[in-house]
């Protein structure tokens, strides 16, 4: 791996690395509103990798200005992550909807204990059914 | 919460300025940061905030749940009128040069009805989202985790598929 | 080198604000970690050029994300389940942004004006924008006007979520039966 390389894009290093923060969150963590947050975080951590892509040397917001010399930052990554905050949003509210019925149902968020009890459901259910 | 004067007060002063700000946002999302999204969850924050320090009756009475359901789909129904509207008038599906004898007009017009869809869809929904969370009866707001292992070694000998119903009676019961 | 400061400074705090968040097991500390996240997340995308998305990011992670966190909240157990670290997880998190960093290295660099994103549609619309629409913020204008049919879709989606959780939450138009809940 070629180290100059590396720290010249050390944006997108630490991007990956809250990728990976997120990413483990989500898969090792048995709480549900842990695992919405974490993902929370991945997803913000995938905005960032756009918007750094958009980022052009000495520019500046993409508001047009009297200046003719200005240079403006790309403007389409930002309407894309715009977009996809907005989604976020909208299911990240589906979700800790989903969770507070699963809280009704279960009695518990934490994954382990609603397969436990899952499990026993459908073992209750095939003993009742073969009587 | 509407007992403390203070912010019961502040409130009263910053409900309004937050709406205010909302709007200038949304009106102003041509010529600075800002636009439909934006807008839409500033001003849902008002009422939010409404909600919050007077009470959930006080918000609903405000914004009530009917009215929500109309604005959310009234919004959507504003986006999807202008670009049938550039349509009806010989352009293509979200034409906005068509709308207007000058094109560029036409386009600020455009785009101003249809960030305004974008705003009050925004906006209604984020009301309503959150009357739907907080309008939830708080069984377990009070319980912790030593009390629910209690419950659980207790109540296991009688153990049956937990329905909300039967649940709450027996923490109920056995919270006691 | 002063932005180069302010970004590392914010990365920084944004990695140690994503591993407390990680290491937390107090869920209300959790969603507050995860609500200044988005918010610093947000200034980042102020030294990024990025002002709608800050704006958007701020209103929206920081603000209602946090809101509907909180009201979950109120519903559960307040505590996680103590868990130790899984080492398979942890294995398979950190090959894959080894994968990803091999990637990284085929990335046009930061902040160069070739790169392919600015070439093609990009100087466009910073160039036409004003003749043809006359509008002074750019992504305002590529949002309602050039990309008209991405936000009508993202509209809908907001609508639908809304629709799915009053269906999944239902019974909340009826009025509280108590006296008003502070």
């Amino acid at each position: 791996m070629n180290l100059s390389i590396l720290i010249a894009q050390w944006n997108y290093v630490i991007v990956i690395a809250l990728m990976m923060i997120g990413f483990y969150t989500v898969i090792a963590r048995g709480n549900l509103i842990k695992k919405m947050v974490g993902l929370n975080i991945f997803q913000t951590s995938v905005f960032m990798l756009y918007i750094s892509m958009g980022k052009i040397q000495d520019g500046t917001a993409p508001i047009l200005s009297d200046d003719p010399t200005m240079i403006y930052s790309n403007p389409l990554p930002h309407v894309l992550i715009l977009t996809a905050i907005v989604v976020g949003v909208a299911t990240t509210a589906v979700g800790y909807a989903l969770i507070i019925r699963i809280q009704e149902s279960f009695d518990t968020i934490e994954e382990d204990e609603i397969t436990e009890a899952l499990n026993e459901e459908a073992l209750a259910e095939r003993l009742a059914e073969q009587h | 919460m509407h007992d403390d004067p203070v912010i019961r007060v502040v409130s009263k002063v910053l409900i309004p300025t937050i709406m205010l700000f909302g709007l200038y946002v949304q009106f102003h999302g041509d010529y600075g940061p800002g636009g439909g999204f934006q807008a839409g969850v500033i001003f849902a924050s008002a009422f939010l905030l409404n909600a919050i320090v007077f009470g959930m009756n006080k918000g609903r009475h405000v914004w009530s749940p009917a009215f929500n359901l109309q604005c959310i789909a009234l919004g959507v129904l504003v986006y999807g009128g202008t670009g049938i509207a550039g349509l009806l008038l010989d352009g293509n599906f979200l034409d906005f040069n068509v709308l207007l004898a000058n094109p560029v007009a036409g386009q600020h017009l455009g785009i101003l009805l249809v960030e305004f869809g974008v705003g009050l869809t925004v906006a209604s929904v984020m009301v309503g989202l959150f009357f739907a969370f907080a309008s939830r009866p708080a069984h377990n707001r009070l319980m912790h985790q030593e009390d629910t292992r209690l419950l659980k070694s207790s109540t296991e000998a009688t153990a049956e598929p937990t329905t909300t119903g039967a649940s709450v009676s027996k923490k109920g019961e056995v919270k006691k | 080198m002063n932005f180069f400061v302010v970004d590392a400074f914010l990365m920084v705090l944004l990695t140690i604000i994503g591993v407390m968040a990680v290491k937390q097991h107090r869920l209300f500390g959790v969603i507050i970690l995860s609500g200044s996240y988005s918010l610093v997340a947000a200034t980042w995308f102020v030294v990024l050029d990025a002002v709608d998305v800050a704006f958007t990011e701020a209103a929206v992670g920081a603000g209602v994300s946090t809101v509907l966190a909180l009201a979950t909240l109120s519903q559960v157990r307040s505590n996680e389940k103590k868990r130790p670290i899984e080492p398979l997880a942890l294995t398979v998190s950190i090959g894959a942004g080894l994968l990803l960093l091999l990637a990284v290295m085929d990335m046009p660099l930061f902040k160069d004006p070739s790169a392919p994103v600015h070439v093609h549609v990009g100087p466009h619309y910073i160039g036409e924008s004003g003749a043809e629409i006359g509008v002074p913020n750019i992504v305002t204008s590529v949002l309602a006007s050039y990309r008209s049919f991405d936000t009508l879709g993202e509209t809908v989606v907001v609508f639908a979520a809304a629709v799915s959780v009053f269906l999944v939450l239902a019974g909340w138009t009826r009025k509280r039966k108590s006296k008003d809940e502070a």
